[in-house]
């Protein structure tokens, strides 16, 4: 219950809770404790970042692939007209079985106030589809924008590097905000403003219709990014990213957080997209031995894939101790 | 936001005069991100409050002008009717046209929709009921109503016949033509013409097309509309969409005709497509149909 809270206390915007000692369990306690006593000794941590690097980059592959993959199956199926799936990202068929973005079906639905049975199958689907998933894995294992944005922050983090950009950080709050202004301009205008404006629709299109003046504001989003502000887009402002956070607080796929064998060093926090998430990898911070990840966690692996210890895992509910 | 409301968490450490500053910017960032992003979104939205995203849409979009804005709102831009169209008559409207970005249009004088689907393959993969499920033949479609915009164009007001491709041979839209394949459209400029008096917008009309399909097939069978439709899959139109009337004097054993529309019109835009002149004399007037002419809507 804890973790559902949690999940969407950081998913609207909140500071991870700050964890009272009485919060901490004994066995969490004893091990903040023996690292205290035994500090880690540098030199063998060197040796394990060094093994580590052959395999650094494993997750990111496969997620690379998966959305590539998945995007190339919009743009082949509609150019050698194969209909294996068939729309784009906010709506499509999957060999004939309908599919719905469950945010724009959601701005559809209030702006429309109607939904035909060809949606609601869509969007149970697609439901069904993010709970097994795990929510916002959309975002970093399908979303184009992600791909986009994901090489404009390496960008954004080069030149922050050489110090020619600074990072501005915002209230992250401001994404609650925009969900519900976004989700009652829609109830009130009966129009789907936020679609207008949304990157992944856009940018999917785009790759399946043929490019259009829309992605100037495309291009626009991803400069913002490089020189103001580090992944603003999903960060502050996305919908579609709550929308699936929500859905991912029941998910069974996690990423998983093992307290002994954490060194703190913090390189975690430094890849990640949403880096609140990892707030209990700071020393000090873990309530117990084994904390998972909260929901606002796209998955998208780049902790564990840069973890040289190997203490953030992907991790089944329930599948764990048979895989 | 939050910075209005962190005074009252139990907060346990005093800021420092530093943090309290950097809180005061990020509030103001933010407030400015938010306003910012709302300014773009509502821009989007403009046209459409003014009325200005008015387009040919694809059949079923339509039943009265009115019909616009549940349009714009139920369309969810997926463009699976943009994939199913063998005519590839449906566009997805850029940013340039202000609202809708990603909603289907029809651009009728580059490419109409000639109904050549048979099946208005369009509605049936709309997921959303953008694209209303109600229409069962080509027939029921209320896209528009074509209006003779440009009568000194038009070739058979001048008595004038017509010889060759219809748009040139540089036009790349395409057409089904029954007598050559009926299920794989042609370039129209692979289908030269040769008329005494030019009559495209009628030759060419999908319900007139229709009609006369289902005439020929129930004179020859002797039996009633009902069974043809039966047999040929496809409903007979109930209405003409348009006919020509002579007009004026014979000049010269030359006759002058009239291209005249009728109830049947369902603003397809073929007409428009085909018709020689450029300007065409012919066009569809999206804010026109037909129970919007007789005063039902």
């Amino acid at each position: 219950m804890s973790y559902i809270i949690e999940s969407f206390r950081q998913l609207f915007g909140s500071e991870p809770r700050r964890p009272d000692k009485s919060d901490i369990s004994p066995e969490a306690k004893a091990v903040h404790l023996y690292k205290k006593q035994n500090p880690f000794d540098k030199y063998s941590f060197e040796v394990a970042r060094e093994a580590h690097t052959a395999d650094s980059k494993k997750w990111r592959n496969r997620r690379w692939a998966t959305l590539l993959v998945v995007n190339l199956l919009f743009v082949v199926s509609y150019y050698f007209d194969i209909q294996l799936l068939e729309g784009a990202l906010t709506a499509s068929r999957f060999m004939g079985f309908h599919m719905a973005d469950l945010n724009s079906a959601l701005q559809v639905t209030l702006a429309f106030k109607h939904m035909v049975l060809n949606l609601v199958i869509g969007t149970a689907t697609v439901f069904v589809l993010w709970l097994l998933l795990g929510g916002r894995t959309f975002c970093s294992w399908v979303c184009p924008y992600h791909l986009l944005s994901e090489w404009a922050e390496k960008l954004h983090l080069y030149l922050a590097g050489k110090g020619w950009v600074k990072d501005h950080s915002f209230n992250r709050k401001v994404r609650s905000l925009f969900y519900v202004i976004f989700a009652l301009l829609a109830l009130v205008t009966g129009y789907t403003v936020f679609e207008t404006i949304s990157v992944t629709g856009i940018v999917s299109r785009a790759l399946i219709y043929g490019p259009g003046m829309a992605l100037i504001w495309v291009g626009l989003v991803l400069l913002f990014e490089v020189f103001y502000s580090r992944r603003a887009w999903c960060r502050y402002v996305c919908p579609i990213g709550i929308t699936y956070g929500v859905v991912g607080t029941l998910s069974p796929v996690r990423v998983k957080f093992v307290l002994k064998d954490c060194h703190h060093e913090g390189d975690c926090r430094k890849v990640c997209l949403v880096p609140h998430v990892l707030d209990m990898t700071v020393k000090g911070k873990a309530v117990h031995t084994e904390v998972d990840v909260s929901a606002d966690c796209t998955r998208c692996g780049m902790c564990v894939d840069v973890c040289p210890t190997n203490s953030l895992r992907f991790d089944i509910k329930g599948l764990g101790k048979h895989l | 936001m939050s910075e209005q409301k962190k005074p009252n968490k139990p907060v346990k450490r005093r800021l420092s005069a530093k943090q309290v500053e950097q809180n005061r910017r990020e509030f103001l960032r933010t407030s400015a991100l938010a306003v910012g992003v709302m300014g773009v979104s509502l821009v989007g939205l403009l046209p459409a409050v003014q009325g200005k995203s008015l387009a040919l849409r694809p059949p079923g979009a339509l039943k009265t002008p009115l019909d616009e804005t549940e349009f714009l709102s139920s369309c969810i831009k997926c463009g699976q009717c943009v994939q199913v169209c063998p005519v590839n008559a449906i566009n997805l409207a850029d940013l340039d046209k202000g609202a809708g970005v990603g909603v289907p249009f029809i651009d009728a004088r580059e490419q109409a929709c000639d109904f050549s689907c048979d099946g208005l393959q369009c509605v049936l993969a709309c997921p959303t009921g953008a694209l209303t499920h109600d229409l069962d033949y080509p027939a029921d479609a209320r896209m528009g109503f074509a209006r003779l915009d440009n009568p000194r164009k038009c070739l058979a007001i001048q008595g004038k016949g017509f010889k060759g491709q219809a748009r040139g041979p540089d036009f790349e839209g395409i057409l089904r033509y029954d007598d050559v394949d009926r299920w794989n459209p042609i370039p129209v400029a692979d289908y030269p013409y040769d008329l005494e008096l030019c009559d495209l917008c009628m030759r060419q009309c999908p319900i007139e097309i229709r009609i006369a399909q289902c005439a020929a097939a129930a004179d020859e069978r002797e039996q009633n509309k009902d069974r043809v439709a039966q047999i040929q899959g496809n409903e007979c139109p109930p209405k003409h969409a348009i006919a020509f009337e002579a007009f004026g004097d014979e000049e010269g054993g030359v006759k002058r005709m009239k291209p005249v529309i009728l109830d049947g019109c369902v603003g397809c835009g073929v007409c428009e497509m085909i018709c020689p002149p450029e300007p065409p004399a012919i066009v569809i007037d999206i804010k026109q149909d037909v129970d919007h002419m007789r005063g039902v809507s």
